[in-house]
């Protein structure tokens, strides 16, 4: 009945025609109608590949429906939904287009069968995401965007560039598993790498998201990297070596993490580091894995979500989401807190809540199929989430030393979305066989084992109690109050030293070269200038003899390799 | 009726302009003008899709004008390529017109209007003749139509800016060089053949093709010519003849003179000289292509820094002749073919652009980019064309210009020229620069408060966005340009004058 709907069409439309509805409530409640509706055609239609087209006699598929692309696509629809719910207070034209641009991108991007159909989407989410940033309207955040959008872009082109050599070597444009045996694949492999924020090409994430508005950051949080979880996981599960990029993700991150006092910073931080767990799932490859990695993906973005909603709330009434600058704040947004600590106990993982179910089926995948060491890092970066997003965020926003500031709660309609959301969380929590029921395989898992859930206790009691005990004891000044949170003494001696060093080493060198390449990039645009400027040399308006001259050297050119001979 | 018009069709798509030009001079009324211009485009334009529409398999017409027998009478000789750019000279003289009818009205005195359209008339038969000749020598008698009357159209940009008349004036002594290298290179293959028909003179340059007079006529053809085309270096009457000249002069020349003269190129070097021959394979391997990929480059970044909108329109069309030549240089079919695919989505693209600068250029006076900050928000739907026609020069995917795009990179990759497919893309990525910083201003700056700027009027938009809107669709639906770019590359490649059977025509009327 409806298999002429695309949904991604559904968001564009709604994007097209919202300038046209009257801004106001009547506009805002309208937009929440749109992922409502994008979800008919994806919970109608049978699975399958239908809306197929046909470009220079390659048949482009728009609209592949699979149980991977179905989990990825739901979610992005239920994200999408509660953003806007989240976001229904805001009247500015230019956000709400291109949230809707954006989501609607994203979802494309998902159901696409074919590697065009892919970047066509993949350049729509870079494209409509920037003005998520740009909507701060400062200088600070046109820059910001200006990098992020380079960035994305060039993802674009370099899958563009992998689509066009992956096809000349393999004739087929189809998206499916990818084999790295071609060049091509490498490049759409890079392209991946750079939306997922892989070590070393991430720091588009840290960079942008947090120089959001406060609304745009949630809806960024949810589906640019996701999507590139799901392009990974659809063309290149079971690559052996995205396994330690995939634990270095969840590593470095949480040192940042630490020291970082700007909450949402921070949270994207661990938004990186819960990426480097799917990616770990797509390396490890098995249908566990990759169920694993879908179920993440699926809870993680409804508990960052959660996060960024109520910093974001935070945000909102006070003016800033700075750790040193907050505290207290339980006393007059109650709801927020809870919701806050929900997120933040979903993201640690605590049984009964959505990342528990999920983190642990990846956990157990690399288990099983003998990766130990592995699993060593991921129980490691577990702790450490626990303690920069379970701990240090709701801590900081709420508890801590009083600030003295007295906000008012959150909005309703930021209170209405953070509760579903936080329902969202839990319910996963206590019934994962719903979320189970609908991943890429059919795979029995059962996460409440007694040996999980104990496992997992003793990781967070440990936990707490060391932050506990710090706290008590005073020994950490405030502006380190939460370094030592790993579950091993030991660490806390040697790691401030070594993480110290390697930080400060690692932000010198980054610094310098982005001075350089800044400086070096102002250099070429200088000489370039001189040369092809309105006034430079190559583009002056010379004498017409000179042109003369030019016909003459040319003439002479062509005369001399035709009448010589060149092979 | 219909059978005199069938069998009599290429001339007339020729002689139907042609007389209108005086025509529109004699009524001296210009709205006369105006409609008698229109009909007689018209009249061409579906006159171009009927032979476009009798070729398209392959069929070869063949027109003896007078009922003289070739060689020694002169031939009009329509496939599938020069049908193809027939449409496409037709197309857009079609839709320049309405377009010109408002727009000059502020750029032209009023009394120097029915000259315009005699003008434009006389430089439609031009190209017109220039596409859909069998002759060498009719070539250079058309092309100094159009050549002339150019020159009178870019001038007329006067009265705006007097700086169009020293335009005009250097266009006119390059133009001028260029077409007599042209004849002289004429002169050279007849005096070594003694023919100046294109299909005799394919059958004999073959056997003197080591001829140092073949050999040196070809290389002033291809220079001569290469001028016309604006082969960086040869491009720097370009910039200031678009960019001074009226708006639909702009427009019209944008879309059609260079192309036409490049299709005279790829005439000449495919069915008059064989891409067999040695030396040509060499001049164009050593001398254009290098050309090609330093236009691609060099007048991108010109464009970049560019802060008059048509002047950086102009730098534009240079990189993306560029692309043409690099496609035939590659000297295979799909090469070709790109390049062809080439020349009608860029028509398409930079008409469409030049005709929005146009409408900001009539609403507010000036091209120049500063003045145009904020007008994203005054003229949405002008600004919004400029926005689409930029993403289609880029070569966004759904937009023409990706379609020829990846037909060159799929030409280069068929000869394993890796180096040259990825600096297709990289060239790409500077026009990303240049379009990106008229999308900052027209959409990010603040506009200047003071002055309330109306959209354009429809007479304006409507054929601009007609042709926004042939973008996107041949975007999607490749397969109507490529599949006649396939058929015609295919047949020159073979070299002469290939094709399935030859139709003669006009022999009855004598």
């Amino acid at each position: 009945m409806f298999e002429w709907l695309h949904p991604a069409l559904v968001y564009l439309a709604g994007a097209f025609l919202l300038p046209f509805v009257p801004n106001g409530k009547a506009r805002a409640s309208l937009i929440l109608l749109v992922p409502l509706i994008g979800l008919i055609p994806l919970l109608t239609m049978p699975y399958g590949e239908t809306l197929q087209f046909t470009l220079f006699g390659e048949t482009l598929t728009t609209f592949r429906l699979d149980r991977l692309s179905f989990v990825f696509s739901l979610i992005f629809s239920l994200a999408a939904f509660l953003s806007l719910l989240y976001a229904w207070h805001v009247r500015d034209t230019m956000q709400q287009v291109a949230a809707l641009a954006y989501a609607g991108s994203a979802i494309g991007a998902a159901l696409a069968g074919d590697l065009i159909t892919l970047f066509v989407w993949w350049e729509g989410t870079a494209i409509a995401s920037v003005f998520l940033i740009w909507a701060r309207r400062t200088e600070g955040s046109y820059n910001t965007g200006m990098r992020y959008l380079i960035i994305q872009i060039a993802s674009g082109v370099v899958l563009l560039a992998g689509a066009a050599i992956h096809y000349r070597e393999t004739g087929s444009l189809a998206f499916d598993k990818l084999s790295l045996e071609g060049v091509g694949a490498w490049f759409i492999l890079l392209s991946f790498g750079i939306k997922c924020a892989f070590p070393l090409l991430h720091n588009w994430l840290q960079d942008s998201y947090p120089a959001a508005t406060v609304t745009g950051t949630v809806i960024l949080s949810a589906f640019t990297t996701k999507l590139a979880v799901y392009a990974l996981a659809r063309g290149f599960a079971g690559t052996d070596f995205l396994i330690p990029i995939g634990a270095a993700m969840t590593l470095f991150p949480i040192f940042y993490a630490v020291i970082e006092n700007d909450l949402r910073r921070v949270l994207t931080y661990s938004l990186n580091n819960q990426l480097g767990f799917m990616v770990v799932g797509i390396g490890v490859g098995s249908e566990l894995a990759i169920n694993g990695t879908a179920a993440h993906a699926f809870s993680h973005i409804l508990y960052k979500a959660l996060l960024f909603m109520s910093v974001g709330a935070v945000l909102y009434r006070t003016g800033t989401a700075k750790g040193s600058e907050l505290g207290g704040l339980y006393k007059t947004m109650p709801w927020t807190m809870v919701f806050c600590v929900i997120g933040a106990a979903s993201i640690s993982a605590f049984p009964l809540f959505s990342g528990f179910i999920s983190k642990s089926m990846i956990l157990s995948a690399a288990a099983k199929d003998g990766h130990y060491i592995t699993w060593l890092i991921l129980l490691f970066a577990s702790a450490g989430v626990f303690h920069h997003s379970g701990i240090k965020i709701p801590y900081f926003a709420f508890f801590a030393h009083d600030s003295g500031k007295r906000p008012a709660e959150a909005p309703w309609n930021m209170l209405l979305a953070m509760g579903l959301t936080a329902f969202l969380c839990i319910a996963i929590g206590v019934w994962p066989n719903a979320l189970y029921s609908i991943l890429p395989f059919d795979v029995k898992y059962n996460p409440y084992t007694s040996t999980h859930v104990i496992t997992q206790f003793q990781l967070l009691f440990f936990s707490a109690i060391a932050f506990g005990t710090l706290m008590r004891t005073g020994i950490y000044p405030p502006e380190l109050k939460s370094v030592n949170l790993d579950t091993d003494w030991t660490y806390r001696k040697m790691l401030p030293a070594v993480l110290g060093f390697v930080i400060l080493f690692v932000s010198a060198v980054w610094s310098e070269l982005a001075r350089g390449a800044t400086n070096s990039a102002l250099a070429i645009r200088d000489t370039l200038a001189k040369f092809y400027g309105p006034e430079g040399r190559v583009a002056q308006v010379q004498p017409t003899g000179y042109m003369v001259l030019w016909l003459a050297i040319l003439l002479g050119a062509a005369l001399f390799v035709n009448l010589v001979g060149l092979p | 009726m219909l059978s005199f018009v069938s069998a009599h069709s290429p001339l007339l798509a020729i002689v139907i302009p042609l007389i209108s030009a005086p025509l529109c001079m004699l009524f001296g009324n210009r709205t006369v003008a105006f409609t008698i211009s229109t009909l007689a485009v018209a009249a061409s334009f579906a006159l171009s899709i009927y032979l476009l529409w009798w070729v398209k398999d392959g069929t070869v017409l063949s027109y003896h004008i007078g009922g003289w027998a070739p060689p020694l009478g002169i031939e009009y000789r329509v496939d599938t390529a020069n049908a193809f750019v027939l449409l496409i000279v037709s197309a857009m003289g079609l839709l320049t017109l309405p377009y010109a009818r408002t727009s000059i009205t502020d750029e032209i005195d009023e009394n120097h209007h029915t000259l315009f359209y005699a003008c434009y008339m006389l430089c439609f038969t031009g190209l017109m003749g220039v596409t859909i000749t069998g002759d060498a020598f009719n070539v250079f008698v058309f092309l100094e139509i159009s050549s002339l009357s150019t020159y009178v159209l870019v001038a007329l940009g006067a009265k705006k800016d007097k700086r169009a008349l020293s335009a005009a004036y250097d266009y006119l002594v390059l133009g001028t060089i260029g077409a007599t290298f042209f004849v002289i290179g004429l002169g050279f293959i007849y005096m070594a053949t003694g023919t100046l028909n294109m299909v005799d003179l394919s059958q004999r340059l073959p056997a003197i093709s080591d001829s140092r007079t073949v050999r040196a006529g070809f290389a002033l053809i291809v220079i001569g010519m290469g001028l016309k085309v604006a082969v960086y270096p040869l491009h720097r009457w370009l910039p200031g003849a678009y960019t001074y000249s009226p708006s639909a002069v702009s427009v019209f020349l944008a879309s059609t003179a260079t192309k036409v003269a490049l299709y005279v190129i790829i005439r000449f070097m495919f069915s008059v000289y064989s891409a067999r021959f040695g030396f040509e394979a060499v001049t164009f391997q050593y001398v254009i292509l290098p050309l090609a990929l330093v236009a691609m480059f060099g007048a991108s970044f010109v464009a970049v820094y560019q802060i008059n909108l048509k002047r950086m329109l102009a730098y534009s069309s240079v990189s993306q002749i560029g692309y043409m030549l690099l496609g035939l240089s590659l000297l295979n079919v799909e090469g070709v073919s790109g390049a062809f695919v080439h020349m009608f989505n860029h028509a398409m693209t930079k008409g469409a652009l030049f005709m929005a600068v146009g409408a900001i250029v009539f609403r507010t006076g000036s091209a120049m980019l500063p003045n145009m900050a904020g007008l994203g928000k005054q003229m949405p739907w002008t600004s919004a064309a400029i926005v689409i026609g930029g993403l289609s020069l880029i070569g966004v995917p759904s937009s023409a210009g990706f379609v020829s795009k990846w037909v060159l990179m799929s030409a280069a990759f068929e000869r394993d020229w890796w180096l040259i497919a990825f600096l297709i893309v990289g060239s790409s990525l500077i026009a990303v620069v240049y379009v990106w910083r008229v999308i900052e201003v027209l959409y990010l700056q603040q506009p200047n408060k003071d002055v309330v700027v109306k959209e354009a009027p429809l007479s304006l938009l409507v054929p601009t966005w007609i042709l926004i809107i042939t973008t996107l669709w041949f975007g999607l639906h490749a397969d109507f340009a490529i599949g006649f770019a396939t058929t015609a590359a295919e047949n020159l490649i073979q070299g002469g004058f290939g094709g399935k059977e030859v139709i003669i025509l006009g022999v009855e009327s004598r």
